[in-house]
């Protein structure tokens, strides 16, 4: 920002053109700010997910779905174990974790055997289809249709050994911590999940 | 009953949330104009979750929200105008 419009202006002494010239600094200075903050009221939302169990992959996928409901622009950066939500056959897997979960109706030396986590994600599916929820798998199809960019983080892709053809048509590969950043820098409400 | 002219209805029973919402955002971006949707939602968070929505969102408001009953269901009713 020019430090003119700072300079303090003699009005008593200041000539018509001297004012003219500050003033036209101003309005100059005053479009450049209007345009930094013109955004048309358009909110957006950048949702860093970073897990992969079945109950920690909705909420990422409603938020997202509902705010591109309401016209928002949408990404949401998947990382590490929040990969799984985007691959195509793991995404359909999801577990639920028995162990260490107070919420669930099992002491956790109960939760800790094997078969656990399979029976407790078998118990959480069926509600799911009988309380009417979406599967994960219905709920990356709207995002996508609805415009939200999916984005899978390429070093956690190489890092887990994934091919980019193991995820659902429309993720955005080939992305990393800065462009994660750029779109948190960016956007009304930022998430980490 | 309503006394709303309209267009089109759009059946969101046994979907719970973000659905009816998600749904009701496509179903209202094929509308033209001045018309009117209806929403059957069975979701009563879909009374907070709809109005919320039609608030915030630009172009679209709504008339009218109800409850009503059909065969032991508790239906949630909407009316949004297309602006």
């Amino acid at each position: 920002m020019s430090s003119n419009a700072d300079a303090p202006v003699e009005t008593a002494t200041a000539s018509v053109e001297d004012l003219q010239a500050h003033v036209e600094t101003l309005e100059a200075e005053l479009a450049d700010l209007r345009e930094a903050v013109d955004d048309d009221g358009q909110k957006s939302m950048t949702i860093i997910a970073t897990k992969g169990t079945l109950d920690m992959a909705y909420p990422p996928l409603i938020l997202a779905s509902t705010a591109a409901a309401f016209g928002w622009d949408v990404v949401v950066f998947h990382t590490f174990w929040g990969l799984e939500i985007l691959h195509e056959e793991k995404s359909k897997n999801l577990k639920l974790s028995a162990v260490g979960n107070p919420s669930m109706p099992m002491p956790n030396a109960i939760a800790a055997l094997p078969f656990m986590d399979n029976v407790a994600t078998s118990m959480m599916e069926k509600k799911i289809a009988e309380n009417g929820t979406a599967t994960i798998e219905e709920l990356i199809e709207t995002s996508l249709d609805m415009g939200v960019d999916l984005q899978a983080c390429q070093m956690t892709i190489e890092l887990m050994g994934y091919d980019e053809d193991e995820f659902y048509d429309g993720v955005t590969t080939g992305v990393g911590a800065a462009t994660a950043l750029q779109h948190m820098a960016d956007a009304d409400v930022q998430l980490m999940i | 009953m309503s006394q709303h002219e309209v267009t089109q209805t759009l059946d969101v029973k046994g979907l719970s949330c973000p659905m009816p919402v998600v749904k009701t955002r496509g179903a209202v971006d094929d509308l033209s104009a001045g018309e009117v949707l209806k929403v059957v939602s069975t979701d009563s968070g879909s009374m907070s979750d709809l109005k919320g929505w039609a608030d915030s969102t630009d172009g679209v408001s709504m008339l009218d929200q109800e409850e009503t009953e059909e065969s032991g269901d508790t239906l949630f009713v909407h009316y949004i105008q297309k602006e």
